[in-house]
């Protein structure tokens, strides 16, 4: 049950120097096609030829997410437009999304990698696979999508939200495989349960969530209440999307594709490369992609790379479940959130003072966010016809630029804590360790 | 004729109009009227008190949301019908109210009016002889 046994079962050896090839000339494509890297690795006194091989990979120069946002939108693609075939986006802070371009290529790297990820997960061509992620911008389901017909299996492409349409197809339609956020997972049993449907009256097998963190608490939950294998995977749209990485049937990390995405621990301060087994900040740099290829992006999620042997004869480096960020992202209901978002809508209305507070909750499996706003002196209006349209304004704004459902709720001045250094803006309650 | 009239957000939590008015009898600021405005999530506490700056003052150092709102104080004849003639003189100069709150001791009943345009009100109702409050007509 491995779909490229050739490369997911590779030597190390042989892996570094499938590696070390890919980086050379990923490096070479990437100076001449690029004006950002070049201008960056110059800046560094870099040169293409200084690039060997994998060990010179920590001479490179990082990527942030603030390189793709100044670069918005097609500044970091390496190739020309006409290539491109694709374009995908993530909700973006202030208005601005980070864009990623793939060539024809790229897709099939995509398929095949997301193949591998379904392959790890014990699905194969008799499988029906319900693909309750978003299709649209996001790239989960598309790029499920992709990745289940390279492998075979029988799309049923509903994307995310209508429950009832979701538990009737599900039903009718025989679906083994359920793909979606694990809260949604969560979401759909309690709605099955309610509905009188039991796991009996399914054919589910194996579901396959990620686009959010989740506990082990919440595996053990999916899989009693659904009756399923609940399997982990990781990707995010700047490396490619679904398939960096997935959990094999043994559930013991997830196997990251590395002959596409070659992985690295930094420390966070010192942002220097850590031996495999310490804990730190992800890093990954595309060594195939052509659209958009990227040299050492920082993930800015925490996890821990192991590289001893898997029993399901998989040789891939895999890594821990991620447990934490090294910033201040949130990710509720799959979307990826800064509080500075909030900030500078809230200054950007000029219409509150810029004090909040985000109260992020699991209630009934699905993730809430509620915004507390202030109210205070020249803003305040003692008409309340007025208050509650400011927090309909309020709600709308940050709606249409999160992307989610937001409650406001007006607070009293004083009731955020200020603070000298960094202020406490989130409250979290959703206990992810 | 236009009165400051004491505004405090509050939370619907236990004990916030407790402090409010506590904090306004300790600076010796009478209130002689209000209102208490509610909805699911908040409160709106409109009051009309002695010194409308010391409070402002002193709730602020308390924490509170507070501001002034300019209103209006009529006094009509505490009789059926008094009322509505100086609604119908504000409805005729087009004047909408946004809240009113009222209240009728023996011969005279006080209605303090907000409205947008508080000077407009003012001047319709003394042109058909009404009688309005000064700040310092009310009796504190």
């Amino acid at each position: 049950m491995i779909w490229n046994e050739r490369y997911e079962c590779m030597g190390r050896d042989e892996m570094t120097q499938v590696q070390s090839e890919r980086l050379v000339e990923m490096v070479e494509r990437i100076y001449h096609n690029v004006a950002f890297y070049r201008r960056k690795m110059q800046d560094l006194g870099l040169e293409p030829a200084d690039i060997k091989g994998i060990e010179d990979l920590k001479k490179l120069p990082f990527t942030t997410k603030q390189d793709l946002r100044d670069n918005y939108p097609y500044g970091l693609f390496a190739v020309p437009i006409s290539e491109i075939v694709r374009i995908h986006a993530s909700s973006g802070t202030t208005g601005q999304p980070t864009v990623v371009g793939y060539t024809r290529k790229d897709i099939g790297i995509w398929s095949e990698v997301v193949a591998r990820t379904l392959r790890c997960a014990g699905v194969d061509r008799h499988d029906f696979i319900q693909i309750a992620y978003g299709y649209g911008l996001f790239t989960g389901g598309l790029g499920m999508h992709y990745g289940s017909e390279k492998l075979g299996a029988a799309v049923i492409p509903i994307s995310g939200g209508n429950t009832q349409k979701q538990l009737q197809l599900m039903r009718d339609f025989g679906s083994t495989i359920l793909a979606c956020t694990p809260s949604y997972a969560l979401y759909l049993a309690e709605a099955m349960e309610e509905s009188g449907i039991t796991p009996k009256d399914l054919s589910l097998r194996v579901g396959i969530f990620g686009a959010e963190p989740w506990t082990e608490n919440m595996r053990r939950e999916i899989e009693n209440r659904l009756q399923i294998k609940a399997i982990d995977i990781y990707g995010l749209s700047e490396i490619i999307g679904p398939g960096v990485s997935s959990e094999c049937m043994e559930q013991r990390g997830l196997h990251i594709n590395e002959d596409h995405f070659i992985p690295e621990i930094i420390d966070v301060t010192t942002l220097m490369p850590l031996p495999i087994g310490s804990k730190g900040e992800l890093v990954f740099t595309t060594v195939t992609k052509e659209g958009l290829p990227i040299l050492r992006y920082r993930t800015r999620d925490l996890t821990t790379l192991h590289d001893d042997a898997c029993p399901c004869g998989r040789t891939l480096i895999r890594m821990d479940k991620c447990t934490g960020r090294s910033d201040d992202m949130l990710i509720i209901r799959g979307v990826n959130i800064f509080p500075s978002q909030i900030e500078s809508i809230l200054l950007d209305m000029g219409e509150t003072k810029p004090h909040y507070l985000l109260i992020v909750d699991r209630i009934n499996n699905l993730d809430t966010l509620e915004v507390w706003v202030e109210v205070e002196g020249e803003y305040f209006s003692d008409e309340i016809r007025k208050l509650e349209a400011l927090t309909a304004k309020i709600r709308h704004r940050m709606e249409s630029t999160l992307g989610i459902t937001v409650k406001v709720k007006l607070v009293e001045h004083k009731t955020i804590a200020r603070s000298e250094g960094k202020a406490k803006r989130v409250i979290d309650k959703r206990n992810m360790v | 004729m236009i009165i400051k009239q004491l505004s405090v957000f509050l939370e619907n939590t236990a004990g916030r109009l407790t402090e409010v008015s506590e904090t306004l009898g300790a600076h010796n600021i009478n209130m002689s009227a209000f209102s208490l405005a509610d909805t699911s999530e908040y409160g709106i506490l409109r009051v009309i008190v002695s010194d409308p700056l010391s409070a402002v003052e002193c709730l602020k150092e308390k924490g509170f949301s507070v501001s002034l709102t300019d209103v209006i104080c009529l006094v009509v004849p505490h009789t059926p019908g008094a009322l509505s003639k100086a609604l119908r003189i504000l409805s005729d100069h087009e004047i909408s109210i946004e809240y009113m709150y009222a209240f009728a001791v023996n011969e005279r009943a006080s209605v303090v009016i907000r409205t947008d345009e508080a000077e407009k009100a003012v001047e319709a109702l003394q042109q058909h002889k009404m009688e309005l409050m000064k700040a310092d007509d009310i009796v504190f």
